[in-house]
């Protein structure tokens, strides 16, 4: 137990640390490196509150292909990062509205939870005792009967995703060559190689 | 289940000790003599040419969103497969038919030819 309240506050202070880091590094990689540190950090998080299936999912989605596209991303984009500064003060009056708003509504949310703590299973689908079953289970015993709705719509915002990065991002170019297996498989003897009769002393 | 994950936070703690040993034992042991010509480039190193960090082709860019795409579909296929004897023939079915939705966009960008490189 002592083991684990160790745990928690070293992950949580990391996460911490490290989404500061994000805000506030000089460097846009660096920021994208200081957010893989924070998403493994929220993994570790998401182990000791037992959600073993999402914190492995955080690791491979977030980590192994959320993380390569934020870096794409920071390096496909060619600012002038110390242009961008210079109205960095601009902002912040609104940035700091947009803090204060969310800041309230934790706060909201807190009042309410210490006063009334929330139920963690709803009474239509009660959630299996936590050491019966472990969490990739559970999910799936719920996820694709009683959320098919929901799984459906994660399946077409998926679909949209594809075609349209594909619309956005593809052209086709002109004049290259490319390889066709079957052309070149389907290609007879006769259509590459002409034998010639040479008579000596002429030239063909 | 936490004590399973016991062993996975003692490799964590070894490999943070040794990372901070190996750097703190160089700045205390070794002698510190920095200077300019030791952290420029010698022999066969040019000096940069230009920024790093500049403009690539979108295309890699597709490539690394269509495999984030393909990793969601592979995740949401664990929790299936290992509860597939609890959920039924609708369980099974609405894999099926989420598994179709993706076909369509991967038929669609196979013909489309976002999968060759030029």
């Amino acid at each position: 137990m002592v083991i684990q309240a160790i745990a928690f506050y070293m992950f949580a202070i990391v996460t911490i640390a490290a989404a500061v880091m994000v805000i506030s590094a000089r460097n846009p990689v660096h920021s994208v490196l200081f957010l893989i540190l924070a998403f493994f950090n929220a993994a570790g998080l998401f182990v000791l509150m037992g959600a073993e299936f999402i914190a492995m999912i955080l690791v491979i989605v977030y980590v192994g292909a959320v993380a390569v596209l934020f870096l794409f991303v920071v390096m496909m984009l060619d600012i002038n990062f110390a242009e961008l500064r210079q109205g960095f003060l601009q902002y912040l009056p609104i940035g700091g509205l947009i803090g204060i708003v969310l800041l309230v509504e934790l706060l909201f949310l807190a009042s309410t939870w210490l006063a009334k703590p929330l139920k963690t299973a709803s009474p239509a689908s009660p959630a299996p005792a936590a050491d019966a079953v472990t969490n990739t289970h559970a999910l799936g015993r719920v996820l694709y009967t009683d959320y098919v709705y929901l799984f459906q719509a994660a399946g077409l915002v998926l679909l949209v995703a594809m075609i349209g990065a594909i619309v956005l991002t593809l052209r086709s170019r002109e004049g290259v060559r490319r390889q066709n297996a079957a052309a070149q498989l389907n290609r007879r003897r006769d259509q590459a190689v002409e034998v010639k009769k040479v008579q000596p002393g002429s030239s063909i | 289940m936490l004590v399973e994950y016991l062993p996975i936070l003692i490799f964590l703690g070894i490999a943070a000790g040794m990372a901070l040993a190996a750097i703190g034992a160089s700045y205390v042991v070794a002698r510190q003599r920095p200077d300019s010509e030791k952290v420029s480039a010698y022999e066969c190193g040019f000096d940069a040419f230009g920024d790093a960090r500049r403009q690539f082709d979108v295309r890699f860019y597709l490539v690394a969103i269509l495999f984030i795409i393909f990793d969601l579909e592979i995740a949401f296929l664990f929790p299936w497969a290992i509860s597939l004897g609890q959920i039924g023939m609708f369980g099974f079915w609405s894999m099926i038919v989420f598994l179709a939705v993706l076909t369509v966009g991967f038929v669609y960008e196979w013909k489309k030819g976002a999968l060759e490189w030029e």
